[in-house]
């Protein structure tokens, strides 16, 4: 190569000459055209667009020349390596398509096989529904109370203004644990956690307690010996019967859908008074059973209405039992089956799914969220 | 309750066009829930007629009596019908069943030949018309009864009976005069009080009577009524109605007394004045003293039980079962009726301890006014004298007197605050005197004294719910609290939801078993006595013998489970239960007695609770058969002890705990594959595989795995956790394989290199576990994979081979490891 500042004519510069450039991007063009695959294309890729390639060698010439001669020699290079490279460029696109083409379509896999390598768990349906109960009373801005499932007969009986005599403290209707005048039973019902939370908190409380009891019932369609409860307690200057309605109305549409319906009928529980039983229409027949021996619903027993649980104004006499002076505070209490709520919502025909352990029925029940 | 519409229209104004659907609609609203409805005679169709006998020739020449009967039904010519019966004769009124009519039951008559004639129709028996059980006896209408009437309508057999659900506190609801009451205030028309009528005015000639003991009983009424023409039977309306209510008719006298019961809510009970010995004394029973009751059963009293007795001993046990000595029978002539207010928790005792529950006894129980006996009594003997000809008052006894009913001290806007619905305080003193209470106004409160036939109404809540109720439970409004800021879930309960939802989502499956164990399950799962586990709570009344035990351990009810599943057909079983397990604790005080009325003091609630057992809660999980199921990829996985060890790893992630295992030796587990799980130097469950010899007792998979942690042992962490730098610097990753003895924990092993490498360790990965030829006898290789970083610089490799020297030398220090080349 002549020194830099060597005067010669440019046209002795042979690799800069228009001809030569030509015939180097026709060579490349040929080249390039003639590689089958990426590999190919690849492999030929440096003696054409490589450093030590024609046009790039040229390019380098260029400095040699007179500044006069530059900036033609200049332009023809660039021109030429644009056309390389879009040469390149273009067979590139072209090989990849046919790779992307075949290789690719030899690949191809069944994405329908199955794709979980670990079984699946789920939640009990009851604990998932349970948790959606106590979710809507904590965004209300209850508490979740807890306590024990043995418990002293004052707790689950006494303070809960149950009478001395009543049925439900019989060996029929309680689980009693030996000796019986140790005074312990399995809870029967979840009050006796609004007993413990009235005597460790002062109002305002707003509490719901969720939880397992115990009642001597053998296992059937409808029936459990242990069976799960959610009950709510307010108890706070100036709560009303209207207050209770509006909460439970509240809690059976989150539950239930928005177009749920609700009846309320006076009975009697020893822990409230007044108390209410809400009824609910029932989800199978909506009605439609009631005084058409044509359709009857078991659901129902063709009443068209199903009971859900019991509720009430707190008895003023289980606030004094609790030291809460019924004259400045009132308070509404409720109670509804955690499994029966479950089995309106769900769909369940029988008790024995729940507390039989088939994972085929949590596994069913997981699309619970 | 089951209450007849046509008895209930005796004694209220209902109009005409109310249908049953109706009332029962109303009465449901008021409180009473219709359990069912029932159309009585509804299937029963005619020609049903009365008729009169008038010619009988018996057809002798069958194996059994045979009547050819001339019956006149008020047509031109008498029908021919053939009967089997006898108990009847010429000139007897009978019901005819005609051919076309329907009984009973869709029983369709027809006329057909028999035993040589043709029968035109049946004369029918109480039972073929679902009046009661006599099959064999013809019905015999009262003579009055009009020849040729329909006798639908004067049998009344279509009737509306409604199966209504009364709650116990509304015992004077038991009855038509109750019933009836409420239906008045449900269609705000007229009532009319079956026990309207006055009462008898005592006299010398009554039964002498006295009460020993008033607590059981205040007040006993005798009216002797004489002269029953003991030949006569119920009239049909009278066995229709008891029917309908759901009691078998007997015999006049009783049947009377059941009939004023289910109208008054009173029961009585009759006497035979002439099996009587001297006074009649209410008293406890003595210890000893038995008692022959009317069901012919002997039974023994119980010193609290009340007995009615006479100078024989007890002749009654009161408010339960009259006794058999005294008992009316088919030629009592002369009755002394009884009618006693015998206190509600008494009766209640006594049914439940000779368990004979009854009509009777559960209008006691619920409470009874004590005001009706007299006009129930009179309303007895009325019917008695008008159907069985007696002499109604032959003499009245009344001893005792009913309490005083004290008047209830209420604010009149009371209701108003407590409903949430603004009733005006006329409405709220009409509805009071509406259910028969007198009230004294006295400012911006009231003195109500509630009726006699409402011992429920005790405190003002107890008006207020009769003001809602009357008004109208539809009339409350919906409204929200204003519920201040709440604390949202505790800790220990946002834990065990986290909790159960790691484990679902680490494949396995949430049960719910029962509590209930049998006897020898600890023992057959192989704990010693002494275990804490084998500190187990019996129940007093299981519900099955072969279960007397409350679980001390979730493990068999989950065994129970799998074993369920793998019955029908499951192979890869995971299941868990999160719950509470019950551990008798020796030396606990028995509950102490606390009044209610007030607040237990500290040191009342303080035994209160310390009468408790302990009862932690505990999760535990099953594993049977693959943890990683077969597939198209390969093979599956066997669940082994280590799923239960990475188990527990799951649960103390949950809880914010970290829990280091122990080779261990217990219960139902493995003795060679069971590992402790240690939070500190606490033991706080067990897992690994089960012990062949528990597989095979209880019937599980062999190789079954299992784990056990006590929640409330591990604590539920509540300290926010701190974030540690995460650095960027590039790591530097050194493997090192450590030959040790095989006796030698791996998790020692793990400890002494990450105590050695010091603070550059960030990570530490045991990737292969080898012992064979390549090792002397009794030695294992354990190769890791450590990954060294500093925080604050690019670290050279100089530094991290440095630090893996220094680990090798701790290992070896502390567990006599060497570094294989
Ligand atoms: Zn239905």
């Amino acid at each position: 190569m002549p020194a830099a500042n060597d005067p010669y004519d440019p046209k002795e510069v042979a690799a800069l000459a228009p001809d030569a450039l030509d015939a180097a991007v026709e060579a490349a063009r040929r080249a390039f055209a003639g590689a089958a695959d990426l590999e190919a294309l690849a492999a030929i890729r440096p003696a054409h667009l490589g450093d030590r390639s024609p046009v790039r060698l040229a390019k380098r010439e260029i400095g040699a020349l007179p500044p006069q001669a530059r900036a033609d020699a200049g332009k023809r290079v660039n021109v030429a390596l644009a056309a390389l490279t879009d040469v390149y460029a273009e067979r590139l696109r072209t090989l990849t398509r046919n790779r992307d083409e075949q290789v690719l379509d030899a690949e191809r896999v069944d994405v329908t096989l199955p794709a979980s390598r670990r079984a699946p768990g789920a939640l009990h349906p009851l604990t998932a529904i349970q948790r959606r109960m106590c979710e809507i009373f904590v965004a209300m801005g209850y508490d979740v109370a807890e306590g024990p499932h043995i418990e002293t007969t004052w707790f689950n009986f006494d303070a809960l203004n149950t009478p001395p005599d009543h049925p439900s403290r019989s060996l029929s209707d309680t689980f009693w644990i030996e000796p019986p005048d140790a005074g312990l039973v399995l809870r029967t019902e979840t009050s006796p956690v609004q007993i413990r939370t009235m005597l460790e908190r002062r109002p305002p409380i707003y509490i719901v307690c969720p939880g397992t009891v115990f009642r001597p019932d053998e296992l059937d369609a409808t029936h459990t010996p242990v069976f799960h409860q959610i009950e709510g307690l307010a108890v706070d200057e100036g709560l009303s019967m209207a207050h209770l309605r509006g909460t439970l109305e509240h809690f059976a549409r989150e539950l239930f859908g928005a177009d749920i319906a609700i009846r309320w009928r006076p009975h009697n529980f020893p822990f409230t008074e007044p108390s209410a039983e809400p009824d609910l229409r029932c989800f199978v027949c909506h009605g439609e059973s009631v005084g058409n021996p044509d359709r009857p619903c078991r659901t129902c027993k063709s009443e068209g209405w199903i009971e859900w649980g019991g509720s009430g104004m707190v008895n003023p006499r289980v606030l004094r039992n609790c030291g809460i002076d019924p004259t400045v505070y009132s308070g509404f209490a409720f109670g509804m089956g955690i499994d029966r709520s479950l089995m309106f919502r769900s769909g369940i025909e029988d008790m024995h799914d729940m507390f039989e352990g088939d994972v085929r029925f949590s596994l069913s029940l997981r699309g619970e969220p | 309750m089951r209450v007849s519409a046509s008895w209930l229209r005796d004694y209220v104004e209902l109009p005409a066009d109310v249908t049953a659907e109706h009332l029962g609609a109303r009465l449901i609203s008021l409180g009473f829930e219709l359990e069912g409805l029932h159309r009585a005679g509804g299937d029963v169709s005619g020609p049903l007629v009365v008729g009169q006998v008038l010619q009988i020739e018996e057809l002798t020449e069958f194996k059994k009596p045979i009547r050819y009967c001339q019956v006149d039904i008020g047509e031109p010519a008498p029908r021919g019908i053939v009967c089997g019966a006898v108990n009847f004769a010429v000139g007897d009124h009978v019901v005819v069943c005609l051919p076309g009519a329907v009984l009973p039951g869709g029983f369709e008559i027809s006329a057909r030949k028999t035993y040589g004639h043709v029968s035109d129709g049946m004369i029918c028996s109480a039972r073929e018309l679902a009046l009661g059980d006599e099959y064999g006896a013809i019905m015999v209408l009262p003579p009055s009864s009009k020849v040729g009437a329909d006798a639908i309508d004067v049998l009344g057999l279509r009737d509306d009976i409604l199966d209504l659900d009364v709650t116990p506190d509304r015992g004077y609801a038991d009855s038509m005069r109750g019933m009836a009451r409420e239906a008045s205030h449900a269609f705000d028309v007229e009532f009319r009080d079956p026990a309207g009528v006055s009462a008898p005015t005592p006299d010398e000639s009554g039964w002498p009577a006295s009460i020993q003991d008033v607590s059981g009983c205040d007040l006993l009424s005798l009216l002797t009524v004489t002269g029953l023409d003991s030949s006569t039977s119920s009239p049909p309306w009278l066995t229709g109605r008891l029917v309908h209510a759901g009691m078998r008719p007997i015999s006049l006298a009783v049947d009377v007394t059941n009939y004023v019961m289910l109208e008054t809510g009173q029961p009585m009970h009759a006497y035979d004045r002439a099996l009587l010995t001297g006074d009649i004394v209410i008293r406890r029973a003595r210890a000893g003293e038995r008692l022959t009751m009317l069901d012919g059963v002997d039974r023994p009293l119980d010193p609290d039980d009340m007995v009615v007795t006479d100078a024989s001993g007890p002749i009654g046990l009161a408010g339960v079962m009259g006794g058999a000595s005294t008992e009316i029978s088919g030629s009592t002539v002369d009755i002394v009726l009884e009618a006693a207010h015998w206190d509600p928790s008494s009766v209640s005792r006594s049914v439940r301890r000779h368990r004979l529950p009854s009509e009777a006894a559960r209008r006691f129980e619920r409470g009874v006014d004590p005001l009706v006996a007299g006009p129930a009594l009179a309303r007895a003997a009325g019917l008695l004298a008008e159907l069985g000809a007696a002499n109604p008052n032959a003499g009245y006894t009344v001893v005792g007197e009913p309490a005083e009913i004290a008047p209830i001290r209420m604010a009149i806007d009371l209701p108003a605050r407590i409903v949430g619905v603004d009733y005006t305080e006329d409405a709220v003193l009409g509805r009071l005197e509406q259910i028969g209470c007198a009230v004294r106004i006295d400012g911006r409160e009231g003195d109500v004294t509630p009726p006699s036939w409402r011992p429920d109404l005790l405190a003002p809540a107890d008006l207020v719910e009769e003001v809602a109720r009357l008004e109208g439970y539809d009339r409350i409004p919906a409204a929200l609290p204003v519920v201040p800021p709440g604390r949202g879930l505790s800790i220990s309960q946002r834990r065990r939801q986290t909790l159960a939802r790691s484990l679902a989502d680490d494949g396995l499956v949430e049960v719910l078993c029962y509590p209930f164990v049998g006897a020898d399950t600890v023992e057959r799962m192989g704990y010693a006595a002494g275990d804490p586990e084998a500190q187990s709570i019996r129940l007093a009344n299981p519900l099955a013998s072969t279960e007397p035990l409350l679980r001390t351990t979730l493990l068999p009810g989950l065994f129970g489970a799998l074993r369920r599943n793998v019955g029908r057909g499951l192979r890869d079983v995971a299941l868990f239960q999160i719950e509470c397990v019950y551990r008798r604790t020796a030396g606990l005080p028995p509950a102490p007695v606390v009044p209610v009325g007030r607040a237990p003091d500290a040191a009342e609630l303080a035994a209160l609770n310390a009468a408790l057992p302990a009862q932690p809660w505990h999760v535990a999980a099953v594993l049977a058969g693959d943890r990683e199921p077969r597939g198209w990829w390969g093979p599956g996985r066997r669940a082994d002890w280590s799923d239960t060890v990475a188990v527990a790893h799951v649960v103390a992630g949950a809880m914010g705990a970290r829990l280091s295992p122990r080779a261990a030796e217990h219960g139902p587990w493995h003795p060679g594959r069971c590992a402790a799980l240690l939070l500190g130097d606490v033991v706080v469950g067990h897992a690994g595989e089960l012990h062949p010899r528990v597989t095979a007792e209880f019937d599980l998979p062999a190789r079954t795995c299992a784990v056990e942690l006590d929640l409330d042992a591990i604590g539920y962490a509540d300290v926010p956790v701190q974030a540690s730098v995460i650095a960027s610097y590039p790591p530097v990753l050194l493997d090192v394989s450590l030959a040790v003895p095989d006796n030698v924990p791996a998790a020692a092993v793990q400890d002494a290199v990450r105590a050695g490498a010091g603070p550059l360790l960030e990570s530490i990965a045991l990737f292969d576990v080898y012992a064979g030829d390549r090792l002397a006898a009794g030695q294992r290789s354990l190769a890791y994979t450590l990954r060294f970083r500093a925080s604050d610089r690019t670290l050279t490799i100089e530094e991290a081979t440095a630090a893996r020297d220094a680990a090798v030398a701790r290992a070896s220090r502390d567990t006599g490891a060497v570094l294989r080349s």
